[in-house]
């Protein structure tokens, strides 16, 4: 068999190589007859170039056997795997290229040998491009040749990646001039052209007097009670740190910890500054005459319900959620207890039931200004599912322990009407000898006298929006609608 | 004497390093290529340097002040403490923001302050940083706000109209935790804000019906830290404070702070170590949770004193605990279940994914895709291997654990 030999420059990137693959894979070239090599520095293992391989223009005066296509996923991976610095990658993306044409899904296959290889290859790319983008530092050029300040940088990447990793300090540092110079080239940027160069650059002396502050913040932002050195080595590995001058800080910092700390404990307490004492002094005053039992107003209710905890409901919860509606209002609006939006707003009826209440206080001619709406549970009962919260009816306990708040808020308001929405609502009003299906849609009248309120029991409108677009669901809405709307006609005998 | 810049620096970041958060991720990919300015995020943050303690440092961490009216027993900046004061002004952290950013020194800022006077004006004051940076130097680069609870919800609104992540600290896991070491800070007012804001953030990802935006708000969510060992809760307290966090207001990360020895610490808490092992295990447990599909009440439930195993990783403990649901079938489990197998992280069960749509996974393979195989073996099978009793072994565990350490007498 005819071995080819084929020379590419180190600084290669994938055109070159392209054009002789694609040559080799026209004349059906298996990997093993090609020899891939870099100019001026592979040499066999006896350390002399061995001349005993045709050369390219043996190949490609083979004749073409074959079209040949890559898909673009593939393209891609040989792109990327060929910024490695491995002198082995040319051979390599030259196999993979050759097996992809028998088996199409190779790429897929990552527990292949190649493949694997490839991937890290690609990831050590990546990594490097990252480690670059972090750990490289500019200085300012003292020589101000115009308006832009200007900026130099050395670093010393393991691969080549300067074409890939320069349009992000391109975009990052837009408003300045800078270079970057490299052992594998160098980047220019001026603010209008973005230059890559595979000249090898030496290292320039770089200083402008602002290492001080930095390696200020580097010492003082590192806490003495907890060396991991190992940690940081393996983020910061050793080879990056002669381009990094805060580095020189790490061994005192280091020996110095443990003293740092014993200092720390060993120290005797000191009596407060005076400035303390006066804070406290300050906070000592009481903050006004304590809650009364009973409010007298729905400020002082709200207040109160805000620190209640009759009942486990309020660990979980952001906070209570009180009524809100006009103090004088002629008809109260009760629900079951707030919802996920309510819980975080602090309001009630302001999620997808409250929106659907709303829509349909309007749907039937009513001003929800001028109506008290409040819930028989102030607090949300959810249960946690992942990174969200279902929703959980409250239990008769939940409703006993809330309900003088909502006995409070009926006696502060004296409505004509009262409405409950939903199952909860009507237990909490007219305890549990009532069953919802029963009384659905219907009005009544309790108490007698002064104390006379109207009553009507209306669904939830969360069940509702839960019943769906079908027809049934229709009819319920339209019925929820029709109810409210029949409050504006209750008979009113106590109106008189 | 006032003191000088440097001084000053020294003193304030040494007072902001015991908050933990230092992410610059999550904000989206922005840049100057347009705007023809400065900074650009990269969506998944980037460290700058690192400091012998582990940490990284990709925000320029520093308070505007450590003045505090508030006495947190926890806290170096305590109105107790007789740390050094200073304070910089809005126009001086500016500069050393783009100054650091500029010799690609930081990804942006994180800022934090001491509450001086009332809140609104200490909020104010970090929001004239933020607005600042952001319209006067056209800064893209990334700004971490601290939210100082009852601030006006109008500063809340400018906050987060400029900064990328908005955090505010629960600092305790229990409510009474609270109570007993910040006895300024109020729990429900820290929830009540961390729900005003996962509102605005949910309002600011939507776009209205013709797909016009909303108003930016705070584009990489909000943040909380957790002190963990200070007081008396179990790890068990603080994953279920974590699952409700998370539940209730979106948090991107929550962040577990061992408590370390301060300065001029507090009588009522005495210096003692870090509990960094434990940390590092409540760190495992959330990514769990984030990223695994695990419910904290599972990694807890196997532990009868409701903290997780330090010897063991969380997820390995689980399956030691759980070992009638192994071995999985590598060709054939969910990827839910795979998710699950000791060993196998999201890289290598997504490439087993695509490699056995084509052809059979065999153990040896996984040794290519950057898997110890010593570590899976009792938890998977595949063509050509089986645990067989290996996995019920009752002295399994011993295989995993740490070698034993002769205890220090000192």
């Amino acid at each position: 068999m005819t071995r080819y030999v084929l020379m590419l420059e180190d600084s290669a990137a994938f055109e070159p190589w392209r054009e002789m693959a694609r040559a080799a894979l026209q004349r059906a070239i298996p990997p093993e007859a090609l020899d891939w090599r870099i100019r001026g520095g592979e040499t066999d293992l006896f350390g002399q170039i061995t001349d005993d391989g045709a050369g390219l223009e043996a190949l490609t005066a083979l004749p073409v056997a074959k079209t040949v296509t890559l898909r673009a996923s593939c393209i891609a991976l040989l792109r990327d795997l060929l910024c490695h610095s491995d002198p082995g990658r040319f051979a390599l993306a030259y196999r993979i290229a050759w097996r992809v044409q028998s088996n199409p899904h190779l790429l897929e296959v990552t527990t292949d040998a190649d493949i694997a290889r490839a991937r890290i290859m690609v990831r050590q790319n990546r990594e490097d491009c990252h480690k670059m983008a972090s750990f490289l530092r500019f200085r300012e050029d003292p020589v101000q040749q115009c308006e832009r300040r200007r900026f130099l940088a050395w670093f010393e990447p393991q691969h080549h990646i300067l074409e890939r990793i320069a349009p992000f300090f391109s975009k990052r540092f837009t408003d300045m001039d800078w270079m970057i110079l490299t052992p594998r080239g160098s980047i220019r940027w001026d603010g209008k052209e973005l230059v890559c160069s595979p000249e090898p650059c030496e290292q320039p002396e770089l200083d402008d007097g602002f290492g001080e502050l930095w390696d200020t913040y580097y010492a003082s932002t590192f806490n003495p009670a907890r060396v991991r050195t190992k940690a940081m080595r393996r983020e910061m590995p050793g080879r990056y740190w002669k381009n990094l001058p805060e580095t020189r800080l790490i061994p005192q910092l280091v020996a110095g910890a443990e003293a740092r700390v014993r200092t720390m404990a060993e120290q005797e307490l000191r009596p407060a500054p005076a400035f303390h004492e006066r804070l406290r002094a300050r906070e000592q005053r009481p903050a006004g005459p304590p809650l009364p039992d009973m409010a007298e107003t729905l400020d002082v209710l709200a207040r109160q319900i805000r620190i209640c905890t009759a009942c486990p409901l309020h660990c979980p919860a952001t906070q209570a959620v009180v009524g809100e509606g006009p103090p004088d209002a002629r008809i109260m609006i009760v629900g079951e207890q707030p919802g996920d939006q309510e819980d975080l707003a602090g309001r009630p009826f302001v999620g997808p039931a409250g929106q659907f209440l709303h829509e349909a206080l309007a749907m039937a001619g009513i001003d929800r200004g001028t109506l008290y709406l409040t819930n028989a549970v102030k607090h949300f009962r959810f249960r946690l599912q992942g990174r969200r919260r279902i929703h959980q009816n409250p239990d008769a306990g939940h409703v006993v322990a809330c309900r003088p708040w909502l006995e409070q808020e009926i006696a502060l308001i004296r409505p004509k009407l009262i409405v409950s929405l939903g199952a909860t609502a009507l237990r909490a009003l007219d305890g549990p000898g009532m069953a919802m299906s029963d009384v659905r849609g219907t009005s009544w009248t309790v108490g007698t006298g002064e104390n006379t309120v109207r009553r009507l029991a209306l669904a939830h409108p969360s069940w509702l929006l839960r019943l769906g677009k079908g027809t049934q669901g229709n009819s319920e809405r339209r019925r929820f609608v029709e109810g409210l709307a029949r409050v504006q006609d209750v008979p009113s005998p106590w109106e008189a | 004497m006032k003191k000088s810049l440097s001084q000053r620096l020294a003193i304030l970041s040494d007072a902001a390093k015991y908050d933990a958060s230092c992410a610059s991720s999550g904000s989206g990919r922005r840049d100057s290529a347009r705007s023809g300015g400065l900074g650009s995020t990269t969506g998944n943050g980037i460290c700058h340097a690192f400091t012998p303690d582990g940490r990284c440092i990709s925000l320029l961490k520093i308070l505007l002040t450590n003045f505090c009216v508030y006495d947190c027993a926890y806290c170096i900046n305590r109105s107790s403490s007789n740390v050094e004061r200073a304070r910089f002004t809005p126009e001086e952290v500016v500069w050393l923001t783009l100054e650091f950013y500029r010799r690609n020194c930081i990804e942006g800022l994180f800022l934090s302050s001491g509450i001086i006077r009332s809140s609104d004006h200490t909020m104010e004051q970090l929001v004239q940083v933020a607005r600042d940076l952001r319209l006067k130097h056209g800064f893209r680069g990334y700004i971490h706000l601290k939210t100082i609870p009852d601030a006006s919800p109008r500063l809340l609104e400018e906050a987060g109209r400029y900064a990328d992540r908005l955090s505010i600290n629960v600092e305790m896991p229990t409510v009474a935790g609270l109570e007993q070491y910040a006895p300024q800070k109020k729990a429900g007012g820290i929830r009540q804000a961390m729900g005003e804001m996962r509102l605005k953030i949910d309002a600011g990802r939507e776009r209205s019906h013709t797909g016009r935006r909303a108003e930016r708000f705070s584009p990489g969510g909000q943040s909380t830290q957790m002190i963990v060992g200070a007081d008396a809760a179990s790890d068990q307290d603080i994953l279920a404070s974590s699952a409700n966090l998370y539940g209730s207001y979106g948090l991107r990360r929550v962040y577990y702070s061992a408590f370390s020895p301060i300065p001029d610490a507090s009588a009522l808490l005495p210096a003692k170590s870090p509990p960094l092992q434990r940390e590092h295990r409540l760190y495992q447990a959330d990514w769990l949770f984030r990223f695994y599909g695990f419910a904290f009440g599972e990694l807890t439930a196997g532990r009868a004193d409701g903290m997780l195993d330090l010897e063991l990783d969380p997820k390995l403990a689980w399956a030691l605990d759980n070992r009638a649901l192994f071995p999985v079938d590598l060709n054939r489990a969910s990827k839910e279940m795979l998710l699950r197998v000791p060993g196998l992280g999201i890289k290598a069960v997504a490439a087993i994914l695509r490699a056995r749509r084509h052809q059979a996974v065999r153990l040896e393979d996984l040794a290519r895709l950057n898997v110890s195989i010593r570590k899976v073996r009792p938890f998977v099978q595949t063509p050509g291997w089986s645990p067989a009793r290996l996995t019920d072994r009752h002295d399994l565990r011993s295989l995993f654990s740490p070698a034993p350490q002769q205890m220090s007498l000192l």
